[in-house]
């Protein structure tokens, strides 16, 4: 693999919190051009936040995110408009556009980007759409498609407008192993076409081992180690080791020990009251 | 707070024509069979209401005239304010509200596109320049149903009835009624969109945030209805 020393993504000390809760402490990353990086981390180790950070849908307390040597987190709307044209996003769940149909969905980027005509933008969704191996799905609506198939939908769509840079929420998640593979293979297929550089977030290892230049494993709210896939698959770290392996037992802990004590109704009444005071900081 | 931001949106070019008509069907023309029933009904029991009561005095003539200045004036947008609000009002904050609970709204923002420019501002408008035109459909069905309740079953004459309602109705009348629409059209909008654009935490956020934007912007219209009311007093 061309391991260039540039660097094209930098985050340097980011801080995030959400209330009381803090959950990116400190993250320091630094992704090259042309590389494929894996985050993995267990369910709300704040993966997804990091990635919101890295374009833009949230805002860090702390802490400065470089794409191509240009500080981010400052910019205003049409700075990060600019930035964001470098950028490609496959949602956990496709976020497609359902009052659209798919080859509306995956031109969307280009009839707002740019002055194509409306066959050309078909034309080329099509395209995009045929190298995702979707064929004859153009006038479908996201409704009729399978959980794989609006992911694949959801990877035209990021790669319609040709971005340097590919995010990937999730990708191998909520689909069956033998499509979760078909999607693995699919990213190694785009970054090897595209020559992109791309950051994806997974607690699946064998999505990480298999489509990895490096893996960086985020727990605690800080990346811990950053490794190529062999380095971590030997990694002496017993935090690394327990969640690559999926064992229950170890330094991470399942479940906070207090709801250990607990009744299933205590338990379900103190979820209930935190998802309203959730609800309550969000809402007006 | 969306407010301020839409009215920055809003001139800057280009606008999503496309957009704006979709809204502009779903908001007026879809909307227009509701508003005529309610209209009509509405004019329909004030002519029997006033009737009743101007009997009394023998002014059972001024019946037109009150019909025509109530319609105008106050039943017409305000009746069309609170349906409008409850039927496409939900409809935006649902549409919204799903759209942020299943990332689109995040999906928008990746592919360099302003929500707020692509979302709110087609429906803002729409509903703006949709409600004054519902409310004139409105006010003429209004006038027309207490016409026929009038003449056909109250036995009122008809050339006196439409006299009566000329005579004394000004265009003020019709303007004061228009500018609280295009008000309306307004608050709806914003109320609805903004929190369709708060919801949090899957259906049942976003239930709540429709049942919110239609309580809201119903009392909102309400409110701000007296205050209007008051300063073209």
């Amino acid at each position: 693999m061309n391991k260039q020393s540039a660097a094209k993504i930098r985050v340097a000390n980011l801080y995030k919190s959400f209330g009381e809760s803090q959950v990116l402490r400190g993250v320091d990353l630094e992704v090259h051009e042309g590389e494929s990086m894996v985050v993995i981390g267990g369910s709300g180790s704040g993966k997804t936040v990091l990635i919101k950070c890295i374009i833009g849908l949230m805002q860090p307390d702390e802490g400065k995110i470089y794409v191509d040597d240009l500080e981010i987190s400052n910019l205003n709307e049409k700075g990060m408009n600019e930035v964001r044209k470098k950028f490609g996003m496959l949602f956990q769940w496709g976020a497609l556009f359902d009052s659209m149909t798919v080859w509306e969905n995956v031109g969307f980027g280009l009839r707002h980007q740019t002055r194509l005509k409306e066959e050309d933008i078909r034309r080329i969704a099509s395209e995009k759409l045929a190298l995702v191996g979707l064929r004859n799905v153009e006038d479908l609506m996201p409704s009729e498609l399978s959980g794989g198939m609006r992911k694949r939908v959801s990877l035209a769509r990021a790669i319609a407008i040709e971005p340097e840079i590919l995010l990937y929420d999730e990708p191998t998640t909520g689909i069956d192993p033998i499509m979760a593979d078909a999607i693995n293979d699919l990213i190694v297929e785009m970054r090897e076409k595209l020559n992109v550089t791309s950051i994806a977030i997974t607690h699946d290892m064998k999505s990480a081992y298999k489509i990895g230049d490096r893996i960086a494993m985020l727990y605690q709210g800080k990346i811990i180690e950053v490794g190529t896939p062999e380095e971590i698959r030997n990694s002496s770290n017993s935090i690394v080791q327990q969640f690559i392996e999926g064992k229950s037992e170890g330094p991470i802990k399942v479940v906070d020990p207090s709801l250990l004590m607990m009744t299933s109704r205590q338990i379900r009444n103190e979820v209930r009251e935190q998802r309203v005071e959730k609800n309550d900081g969000g809402g007006v | 707070m969306l407010f301020g931001q839409i009215l920055g949106w809003i001139f800057r070019p280009p606008l999503e024509g496309r957009e704006i008509l979709k809204q502009m069907q779903e908001v007026g023309v879809r909307s227009f069979p509701v508003v005529i029933i309610t209209a009509a009904f509405t004019g329909m029991v004030l002519a029997l209401q006033s009737f009743t009561g101007f009997k009394r005095f023998g002014a059972e003539t001024m019946v037109g005239t009150v019909v025509a200045l109530s319609m105008t004036r106050e039943l017409g947008p305000v009746l069309t304010g609170l349906m409008v609000s409850g039927r496409v009002g939900s409809a935006m904050a649902a549409e919204l509200g799903t759209m942020r609970v299943t990332e689109q709204i995040d999906a928008l923002y990746t592919l360099a596109t302003n929500p707020i420019k692509y979302l709110v501002v087609p429906r803002f408008l729409a509903a703006m320049i949709m409600l004054p035109i519902l409310v004139i459909f409105a006010d003429i069905i209004g006038i027309l149903g207490g016409y026929l309740v009038s003449v056909q079953i109250l036995g009122t004459n008809p050339t006196l009835y439409f006299r009566r309602t000329w005579n004394f109705l000004e265009l003020d009348d019709l303007y004061a009624g228009l500018l609280k629409a295009l008000f309306f059209g307004m608050i709806i909008a914003t109320v609805s969109c903004s929190q369709g654009f708060s919801a949090r935490g899957g259906a049942e956020g976003v239930g709540r945030a429709t049942t919110q934007a239609v309580v809201l912007s119903s009392l909102t219209i309400l409110i701000s209805n007296y205050f209007i009311t008051a300063l073209l007093f």
